[in-house]
């Protein structure tokens, strides 16, 4: 028999419809798979076998009764920010420590409606604050993809990195992930996989462990152009326990899939050249601006004059809301709690050994930009900038732009523990300076991957979409994708 | 701007987070490379413009004003790590 877990999930799906194999079967393959691999990955903080065995059977029961769901019998990962019910959920931070939710997050509850599989919770940065899924309480995640000839590890991006590399290294159909300044499309770019960030209010962020709330969204991360359309179909939806969720019907993104560009327009923002940029970025951007043009695309330059102002914005507002977000561990009605003399000892003890580095750097930055007389120039500027850096899409998009291509990343994946990177916390954060924007604006933004650079490590392009205009980003990534092809690492472990 | 150790051993305190005399020092060589790198933010002309309060453009929804969940004390207090008879137990907070 093949591999199961070599098997896209349109694949699994039409098979499983035809009782090629079960899903009991297709379960069994991945646990297998990893418990082979895991342990050479870190991907997995907590694998879940019994309930995804038990889910499978019941899928299989389903498709016995011909009751089957749109995801039916297809088994996932989780991104550890999703509270999944008596699972592990503790955004890979000691600070929730043995936190168990007595509930379900509105999107993972979507998708086992739907009929999907839990194979467990995945790793990621620290309330997904950070780049290289190194800030996880539970330790880096090492990408499946290596540079030829070489066997240093190299991180597969952040902060869903237990996402992507589960995905890219067959441990998991498709995963959830999410996306705050580009959680889910730095990290696709990184190991080779399909990640879209959807509009904010596409998703439910109930359930969610709050980052920066006006600025994440839920997204999956998936093999290909099509898996991500299914998934995406499966997590979107309107929910009342989410006030910024938003009253739209969710269309079929995967009939968007394979549809002609013929006639729509692609600006490409000269803004994104950014000095110092690898040839190699430079040369894949054009790629992909001639293979939509080959399509049928029109393409034109625009200008989006503040994309320089959104990293250094962004670093006020997330940080600022974070500080208010993560105000509630406090050691009292959940998580870690380490005693002082006093009831604000016992706080200010239990957060700071609950905490890492990461994070505590940015619970201060926000604690400063928030406080009594620095509100007006850190906080208030910063939403002002934000209004401008929206402003400059709105103004491309009624110039009649459906969509923009950039660069998902100034360079392809690093090293873990690089140190350029671990000195200077600036340097990592300049690997969301493509992907920033588009939080900014809560705008629908894509990852696909579109080549290997000269290491043979994968690179990827990113297509930024009007509000809510997600369809039309999957049939210009499948445009991408078919010229492009897919990749996979090379099998090492 | 930046910020010098007494105001980052004030803002810790604000944010509830207890440092040594060492995070302190790291932690403010830290914060000034940020406040220095969000300084460009200066050469940006923002006269007349409004701070964004709502990325979409949507009056935010309400609920009615009704209960519809409740008697679950049991299962709120259900990850505490101290509590007593559906209490949530905390240091003595007054003398």
């Amino acid at each position: 028999m093949t591999d199961l877990t070599r098997l896209t999930i349109a694949e699994a799906r039409d098979a499983l419809a035809k009782k090629a194999f079960s899903a009991l079967e297709l379960t069994d393959a991945y646990l297998a798979a990893i418990d082979a691999a895991n342990a050479k990955f870190n991907a997995y903080v907590a694998v879940t076998p019994d309930r995804a065995r038990a889910m499978a059977k019941a899928s299989d029961a389903r498709f016995a009764a011909g009751k089957s769901g749109a995801l039916e019998g297809i088994p996932l990962g989780i991104k550890d920010l999703y509270a999944t019910e008596g699972v592990h959920t503790q955004a890979c931070s000691h600070v929730l420590d043995g936190f168990k939710p007595p509930y379900e997050s509105t999107v993972t509850a979507n998708l086992w409606a739907d009929g999907a599989v839990m194979l467990g919770k995945l790793n990621m940065d620290e309330f997904a604050m950070g780049s290289s899924n190194e800030t996880s309480y539970y330790g880096p995640v090492v990408s499946p993809w290596r540079a030829n000839g070489s066997n240093a590890q190299l991180v597969p991006g952040g902060s869903s990195g237990g996402s992507a590399a589960a995905v890219s290294a067959f441990l998991c159909a498709g995963a959830t992930a999410t996306d705050t300044g580009g959680s889910i499309r730095q990290p696709a770019a990184f190991t080779g996989t399909v990640g879209i960030k959807p509009t904010y209010g596409r998703c439910s962020r109930w359930g969610i462990v709050a980052f920066a709330s006006s600025l994440d969204q839920a997204g999956p991360i998936a093999r290909d152009v099509r898996d991500a359309a299914i998934l995406l179909k499966s997590m979107a939806s309107t929910d009342a326990k989410d006030t910024t969720s938003v009253d739209l019907a969710v269309p079929d993104y995967e009939a968007a899939v394979g549809k002609s560009v013929k006639g729509m327009t692609i600006g490409i923002p000269r803004e994104y050249r950014v000095d110092g940029m690898p040839d190699e970025i430079e040369a894949l951007w054009k790629q992909g601006i001639d293979w939509l043009k080959a399509a049928g695309a029109t393409i034109v330059d625009i200008s989006l004059p503040h994309t320089k102002y959104a990293l250094p914005a962004y670093y006020i507002v997330a940080p600022a809301e974070a500080s208010s977000n993560l105000a509630r561990y406090d050691g009292v009605r959940y998580g870690l709690r380490v005693p002082g003399k006093d009831i604000v000892e016992m706080y200010e003890n239990s957060r700071a050994a609950g905490f890492g580095r990461e994070v505590k750097r940015r619970i201060l930055i926000g604690t400063y930009v928030l406080s009594a007389g620095y509100y007006d120039a850190y906080y208030v500027k910063a939403q002002k900038v934000r209004t401008l850096i929206k402003r400059d899409f709105e103004l491309a998009f009624a110039a009649g732009v459906d969509a923009i291509l950039t660069p998902a990343t100034p360079s392809a994946a690093f090293g873990i523990a690089d140190e350029d990177m671990a000195n200077d916390p600036v340097k990592m954060y300049l690997n969301d300076i493509f992907t920033v924007t588009v939080n900014m604006a809560g705008l629908p933004g894509m990852a696909v991957p579109a080549g290997l650079d000269g290491r043979g490590l994968p690179l990827g392009l990113q297509l930024i979409g009007r509000p809510f205009g997600e369809e039309a980003l999957f049939t210009l990534a499948s445009v991408i994708e078919q010229a492009a092809g897919r990749f996979a690492p090379e099998k090492w472990w | 701007m930046s910020v010098d150790l007494k105001t980052v051993k004030r803002v810790a305190h604000l944010a509830r987070l207890a440092v040594s005399e060492a995070d302190a020092v790291r932690m403010q060589g830290e914060l000034n490379a940020i406040l220095g790198f969000v300084e460009q933010l200066d050469e940006v002309d923002i006269a007349g413009v409004e701070p964004m309060t709502s990325v979409t453009p949507m009056a935010m929804k309400k609920r009615i004003d009704a209960v519809t969940d409740g008697g679950i004390a049991d299962r709120i207090v259900a990850n505490a790590p101290a509590t007593m008879v559906n209490f949530f137990l905390v240091p003595k907070v007054v003398e």
